[in-house]
C-alpha cells in the first residue's frame, strides 16, 4: 500500500500569554492508503491534536506534514480549506450537525462548495445516507434522531465528497454500546469496501480493537508500534 | 440548499428573539420616520418660501404694525414688480381646536403675488368684486364641508365682534409643499369695520410681501426698502421669505434639533440591540462555524451567513416600520390640531433615510460577530462552551 499521510517531526506548542506550552514532541507517523489506524493515549497526551494537524485544521509549530504528496503545512488558508473539503472527511464525539438542518441538509453541506447540479447533489446525499443505513430519515431534523442516527449522519456528511481520508475524534464517545458498534462496523465497511484511509482518535480499546494499527501517545510522545 | 434558506433557518432558531428584535427595529423605524416628518413638516414653510419674494415687517417685531401708507413708497423702489400685504386675523371658527391660518389680505394683488394658490379668473374676479368674500384652501374646503357660496362665520379675538365671509373661491395647492389650509378675505373689509369701530386700528398693515423681477438683487432692495422708513416711528425689516420663515423656525430650533438628534439616537439604540442579537447568535453558534470551515467554508461564506441574518432581520424590521409609519403618521396628523402642520406627510427623504438606516444597522451589527467568527482558529471552536 502507498503512503498517503507523512508526519515528518512534527512539533506542536500552544501559548498561553507568554507561557509555552509544548502538546506533541517531535512527532513521526506514515500513514498507508487503506489503512484504519487508532490513536489511542490517557487525556492530554496530544492525540486530538495530532489528528487536527494532519487533518489540516490546525498548523506544526516545527516539521512537515504531507498529505497524498501535498505539503499542508505550506498552504494559505483559502488553499488549505479547498484540500479539506476535497480531501478529509470528519466524524466528531459530539456529531456537531447543524441543528436547522435536515439530515438532507446536513449531508448537502460540503457540497454547496462544489460544482454539482441540485440533481447531482442529491443523488450523492441520497447514496451517502443509504450506505450509512438513513435513506428513510432524510427529513428528520438532529433532534428527532438517537445520538447513533445523528453520528451516522455526520459520517454521510463526511463520505458524501468521497474524500480519500476519514478522521475521526472519539467517534463512539457518546454512544451507548449497541450504537457505537453501530458506527464502528459501519467505519469498518467503509475502509474495507471502500478503501477508506481512517485515522481514529479513540479512548475504547473495543473501539481501536477495529483499527489495522493502534498507535499509543503519551505526554505528547509517540510510543513505538504495536499491532 | 442555498445559504438564503440556512440564513432564514438561522434567523428563525429563536423566534421571541428574533421576534423582539424586529419588533423593535420596527418601532424604531416609526418613531425615526415620525419625528422625521414633525421636523419637515416644521420646516416645509421654509421649502415652499419663493426666491422672488420679499417680506417687509416692522423692524422691533412681527407684532407690530405698519401703517398702509407704506405701500405706495415700497412700490416705487425699482425691481418690485407687485406689492401685496396682508394682516394676521385669527379668529375662532366653530371652536378654538379649529386652527387654520385667516389672514386679511389685499384682495387685488394676493394671488399675483402668490401664484401657486392655484384659482380660476372667475372665481378671482367674483373674490375681488365681493367685499365680504373669502378664498379657502381646499384642504379646508374639504375638511369642514364647505362649497362655493357657503358662510363661514368667525369670531374675532385680536379684531372682535362676529365676521361672516362668503366662499368665492377655492385654491388648489400648485406644489407639494403649498400650504392648502389658509383662509385669505379682503383687508378693506376688516379695515372699515375697524374705521367705525376702533378708529386707532384703522389703516394698520401686519407686513407687505414683494414680488421682485431678480431674486439676485434682492439685498439691495431690501436695503432700499428699509432706508425708506428709516427714523421713521415705524422703521421696517425686510428680508427674503426664506429668511422671514427661518426666523421663525429659529424660535423652535432648539426642539428641532432635539428631534433630529432623538431620532439618530433611536437609530443608534436599535443597532446596538440588534448588534447585541448577532453577537448572541455567533457565541452560540462558535461550534457550527468551526464546522462549516472545517467543512472547506471560507471567510466569504461565513461573512455571508452573518451578514445576510443580520441584513434579513434589519430589513424585515425595517420594512414593517416603515410599512406601519405611512398609516401612523396619517393616524398621528389626525389627532394634531388642523393647520398646526399644513403639510403633514412622510417626504422621499424620509424613506430613504429610514432604508439608509436599515442597511446601516444590518451591517453595523455583524462587524462584530463577523470578526469573532473569522478570528476564532477551528481548534478553539470545537473547545468553545457556550
Amino acid at each position: 500500500m502507498a503512503e498517503i499521510i507523512n508526519v515528518s517531526n512534527v512539533t506542536k506548542s500552544y501559548w498561553r500569554d507568554s507561557m509555552e506550552i509544548p502538546v506533541l514532541h517531535n512527532i513521526s507517523l506514515n500513514i498507508k492508503e487503506g489503512e484504519f489506524i487508532a490513536l489511542m493515549g490517557p487525556s492530554g497526551s496530544g492525540k486530538t491534536t495530532l489528528l487536527n494537524l494532519l487533518s489540516g485544521i490546525d498548523r506544526p509549530t516545527k516539521g512537515s506534514i504531507t498529505v497524498g504528496g501535498i505539503d499542508i503545512a505550506a498552504l494559505g488558508e483559502s488553499a488549505l480549506a479547498k484540500w479539506r473539503s476535497a480531501n478529509i472527511g470528519f466524524v466528531f464525539q459530539f456529531y456537531n450537525l447543524i441543528p436547522v438542518l435536515t439530515a438532507f441538509e446536513n449531508v448537502e453541506l460540503p457540497l454547496l462548495l462544489t460544482n454539482l447540479s441540485k440533481s447531482e447533489r442529491k443523488k450523492h446525499v441520497q447514496t451517502s445516507l443509504e450506505i450509512v443505513g438513513l435513506g428513510d430519515r432524510i427529513y428528520h431534523y438532529p433532534k428527532q434522531l438517537s445520538g447513533g442516527q445523528e453520528q451516522r449522519v455526520a459520517i454521510a456528511r463526511a463520505i458524501v465528497t468521497d474524500p480519500a481520508i476519514l478522521v475521526a475524534d472519539e467517534p463512539t464517545g457518546d454512544l451507548d454500546r449497541n450504537s457505537a458498534d453501530e458506527i464502528l462496523n459501519l467505519m469498518e465497511r467503509l475502509n474495507k469496501e471502500f478503501n477508506k484511509t481512517i485515522v481514529m482518535v479513540t479512548h475504547d480499546p473495543h473501539a481501536a480493537s477495529k483499527a489495522h494499527l493502534i498507535r499509543n501517545l503519551d505526554k505528547g510522545d509517540l510510543i513505538p508500534e504495536m499491532v | 440548499m442555498k445559504v438564503l434558506k440556512l440564513i432564514f433557518k438561522n434567523t428563525l432558531r429563536h423566534k421571541l428573539r428574533t421576534s423582539l428584535t424586529i419588533l423593535g427595529i420596527a418601532i424604531a423605524v416609526i418613531a425615526f420616520g415620525l419625528l422625521r416628518t414633525v421636523v419637515t413638516a416644521w420646516s416645509v414653510g421654509v421649502e415652499a418660501s419663493s426666491a422672488n419674494r420679499l417680506i417687509t415687517r416692522q423692524a422691533v417685531s412681527f407684532i407690530f404694525p405698519l401703517p398702509y401708507a407704506y405701500k405706495e413708497k415700497i412700490e416705487s423702489v425699482p425691481g418690485i414688480e407687485e406689492v401685496t400685504f396682508s394682516n394676521w386675523f385669527q379668529g375662532v371658527y366653530i371652536d378654538k381646536n379649529q386652527f387654520f391660518a385667516r389672514l386679511a389680505v389685499d384682495a387685488n394683488t394676493i394671488f399675483d403675488v402668490y401664484p401657486e394658490f392655484v384659482l380660476s379668473p372667475q372665481e378671482i374676479s367674483t373674490f375681488k368684486k365681493e367685499k365680504n368674500s373669502c378664498v379657502i384652501g381646499i384642504d379646508i374646503a374639504k375638511k369642514y364641508n364647505l362649497k362655493i357660496g357657503d358662510v363661514m362665520n368667525i369670531d374675532g379675538d385680536i379684531y372682535p365682534g362676529r365676521w361672516d365671509f362668503v366662499v368665492r373661491g377655492i385654491y388648489k395647492p400648485k406644489y407639494k409643499t403649498t400650504d392648502a389650509t389658509q383662509m385669505f378675505f379682503h383687508w378693506d373689509y376688516v379695515d372699515d369695520r375697524m374705521r367705525e369701530e376702533a378708529p386707532v386700528r384703522a389703516g394698520d398693515v401686519g407686513w407687505y410681501v414683494m414680488k421682485i423681477s431678480d431674486a439676485s438683487k434682492s439685498a439691495e432692495i431690501s436695503e432700499k426698502i428699509d432706508a425708506l422708513f428709516k427714523n421713521s416711528p415705524a422703521e421696517t425689516k425686510t428680508e427674503t421669505e426664506r429668511a422671514f420663515q427661518q426666523g421663525f423656525l429659529a424660535s423652535t430650533s432648539a426642539i428641532i434639533t432635539s428631534m433630529n438628534v432623538l431620532s439618530f439616537v433611536i437609530i443608534g439604540i436599535i443597532m446596538l440591540v440588534l448588534a447585541n442579537t448577532m453577537i448572541m447568535s455567533a457565541r452560540e453558534r462558535t461550534r457550527e462555524y468551526a464546522v462549516f470551515k472545517t467543512l472547506g467554508f471560507s471567510a466569504k461564506h461565513l461573512v455571508g451567513l452573518i451578514m445576510g441574518e443580520s441584513l434579513f432581520i434589519a430589513f424585515l424590521g425595517g420594512g414593517i416600520g416603515l410599512f406601519l409609519t405611512f398609516p401612523l403618521v396619517s393616524a398621528f396628523s389626525e389627532v394634531i390640531p388642523k393647520g398646526f402642520f399644513p403639510v403633514f406627510q412622510i417626504e422621499p427623504i424620509t424613506i430613504v433615510l429610514a432604508v439608509s438606516a436599515a442597511v446601516i444597522i444590518g451591517i453595523v451589527s455583524a462587524i462584530f460577530p463577523i470578526q469573532r467568527a473569522l478570528s476564532t482558529r477551528i481548534v478553539d471552536g470545537f473547545r468553545f462552551v457556550g
